[in-house]
């Protein structure tokens, strides 16, 4: 008997009993939905962290002050003060220092940010977020000058009062008007605009459109509260080093870490600063996907196994019920390999008929869950073979033994079945 | 030329104390063309002898050879081969796939043949043909449970037929049925042996036999005797006349 008759008598069988044959495939659906949803979650998710890197800037380590945490939850990480180490903590000269000393570093930037009111003429904008940096602050946030420059380094040596405007900061506060050469008042202090940034748009949930770019040494010395400067000098929270490649990153971090120890005259186990790379950031992020991301594979696992445990419990069944059938079949000629085949196709074609309902299910839900949730999803075609991949090996491995058992039945004895 | 040929057959079942021999030393000898009955009270090894030439169950010992061929010793897959090319069977409760109707009842011998050579239409129009033989021509699309039980007796022997088989074994094949049906399936039987089929028959009814060639008598797994019944021809004869050569 070819495969297409074999196709034929399965179907037959199973439309003939269709509440029987949904209620069997019910755990290969919820099964199947479930891989389609599990691999569109943690797609959209991996997805959605590529950006992410894509937005940081490539190569970039991050220096920073004190501990840093990456709790589940923690997007950036939770930034805690050594305690009892008030005098600890990275400083402004630690990022030239770096920058001179350690092999492999192209750019060094230092940032320290302030909220303040902007003004221009009778537009005032409450809680702009004023981010002071150095020079090389473009080149490690990768970020592109549109119009104008950026200031230099001798600006920031100089506390030039000069100030480069994010895209929709510049759209709100000049309109259509070109910004440069204007004067913006921030926090009573007047800047002068030299450059517009390119729109960069939302990374890791900060708005570098909407930011206000000054020389760090204005941040010091005009938007930092006098009490609060006294106590924190010219410490900085963070310093970005962009290094030459990824290959530079573990010498870069054994230099760097050397150096600020040697600087703090700390050892590095009782460090007041922590380095971290990308990598870093992406695989916490990875962990939290991943923990849900094996929540899923298992649920899929088990309903999968239950659902094959559901298709053999049938099939024996079946088995059972049309021993006469087989009987006769054997009769007319069919030897045990075309008994095995019919039933094993049986099994597998109501596995695959499952596998067929849990792909539109979790097309479906995936396209529900994204649309409820945070969390992004994207529907692959190869999640959709690996599902009917599964039902099918689901169908195989549980209908082999119903399958065989049906194959090695005595011909006498089942003719004589009632 | 003989169709089967049986030489001291026996089949044992069981072992020790719980032993049972349901056939001892059974030689047979059936030629082609011929019409044969075995008779025998239950318990007289007719089953055990019907599935060891029907290829369902296997000898003991001894050898059974068909068409020439032994087939003792072959494996369950070439035994199947053999039921499915060689042998016709017909069975007294018909024994038709459920849900199936005739058409495809009587093509699936067909379907198993590990002869490929003809296509599926091809095996489907044999399959009709057959249907028409034994007067079916129009319940193709019937399934069992809407046939009469003559009319599934005929579809299982239209199935049995389809193969061209060496021979056809027929198991009581009116038991179930009510005379005048059953005098039908008879005829109908006896038409396809005087077209020069081998049928074996099983059967209790001593009328029945008496239409065959030879009566092979069975008691406690022997052969008893066989009978050559010379009264059939007349007796067909005699049938012929009074049914005015219907």
């Amino acid at each position: 008997m070819d495969f297409a008759e074999f196709l034929h008598l399965a179907w037959e069988s199973l439309v003939s009993n269709r509440l029987r044959a949904l209620l069997t495939m019910l755990g290969i659906i919820i099964g199947v939905a479930s891989v389609i949803v599990m691999i569109g979650v943690s797609a959209g998710t991996e997805a959605a962290i590529e950006e992410r890197i894509t937005g940081l800037g490539s190569n970039l380590l991050f220096v920073q002050s004190g501990f840093v945490r990456f709790g589940p939850g923690g997007r950036t990480g939770e930034f805690t003060a050594p305690v009892g180490q008030a005098a600890g903590g990275l400083v402004y000269d630690d990022a030239f220092a770096i920058a001179e000393q350690v092999d492999g570093v192209v750019a060094v930037a230092v940032e320290q940010s302030s909220v303040q009111t902007v003004e221009v003429g009778s537009v005032s904008l409450d809680s702009v977020s004023i981010v002071g940096s150095t020079a090389d602050y473009p080149s490690v946030r990768d970020m592109a000058v549109e119009n104008g420059r950026y200031f230099t380094q001798q600006e920031v040596d100089r506390k030039q009062k000069v100030a480069v405007l994010g895209q929709s900061l510049a759209q709100e506060l000049f309109g259509d008007a070109d910004p440069i050469g204007q004067t913006v008042n921030v926090g009573g202090t007047k800047l002068r605009v030299i450059g517009i940034f390119e729109e960069r748009g939302l990374v890791s949930g900060v708005d570098f459109d909407s930011q206000l770019y000054t020389p760090i040494s204005v941040v010091f010395q005009k938007f930092t509260p006098s009490l609060f400067a006294r106590i924190i000098g010219d410490r900085v929270r963070m310093i970005y080093v962009e290094v030459e490649s990824p290959e530079s990153v573990e010498s870069a971090i054994q230099q760097i870490g050397l150096l600020l120890a040697k600087r703090h005259a700390v050892s590095l186990e009782e460090a007041d600063f922590s380095i971290t790379t990308q990598q870093d950031i992406i695989e916490t992020q990875e962990a939290t996907t991943a923990a849900f991301r094996n929540l899923l594979a298992w649920v899929a696992g088990v309903s999968l196994i239950v659902g094959g445990i559901g298709i053999m419990n049938i099939m024996l069944v079946s088995v059972t019920e049309r021993t006469r059938e087989i009987g006769i079949r054997q009769a007319i000629g069919a030897a045990p390999t075309d008994i095995r085949w019919q039933f094993l196709t049986e099994a597998v074609v109501l596995s695959l008929a499952g596998g067929v309902i849990g792909v539109l299910v979790g097309v479906a839900g995936s396209w529900i869950f994204g649309a409820v949730s945070d969390l992004r999803t994207v529907i692959l075609g190869s999640s959709i073979l690996l599902a009917f991949g599964s039902a099918a090996a689901v169908g195989i491995f549980f209908g082999f033994y119903p399958a065989n058992r049906a194959a090695l039945l005595e011909p006498i004895q089942a003719l004589r079945h009632e | 030329m003989s169709i089967l040929e049986t030489i001291d057959l026996s089949k044992t079942y069981g072992e020790g104390e719980i032993r049972v021999r349901a056939l001892e030393g059974v030689s047979l000898c059936i030629e082609a063309g011929e019409f044969v009955a075995v008779m025998g009270p239950s318990g007289s090894g007719k089953s055990t002898l019907l599935n060891i030439l029907g290829c369902l169950d296997r000898p003991s010992a001894g050898r059974y050879l068909l068409e020439s061929v032994d087939v003792s010793e072959m494996d369950r897959a070439k035994l199947a081969g053999i039921r499915n090319e060689r042998i016709g069977f017909v069975f007294q409760s018909y024994n038709l796939l459920p849900r199936t109707s005739s058409l495809k009842n009587v093509v699936a011998p067909l379907l198993y043949s590990r002869n490929h050579r003809r296509t599926k239409e091809e095996k489907l129009a044999i399959a009709r043909q057959a249907l028409e033989t034994v007067g079916l021509a129009d319940r193709l699309e019937h399934q069992p449970q809407q046939l009469s039980g003559g009319e599934q007796q005929r579809v299982a022997i239209a199935r049995a037929l389809v193969t061209d088989p060496a021979f056809i074994l027929a198991d009581e094949p009116t038991g179930n049925l009510d005379s005048r049906t059953g005098q039908e399936i008879l005829d109908l039987l006896a038409g396809l042996h005087r077209q020069g089929r081998t049928i074996l028959i099983i059967t209790h009814s001593e009328e029945i036999a008496a239409l065959t060639d030879r009566t092979i008598r069975l008691r406690d797994g022997r052969v008893e005797r066989i009978v050559r019944n010379r009264s059939k021809v007349v007796t067909a004869a005699v049938e012929q006349v009074r049914n005015g050569f219907r």
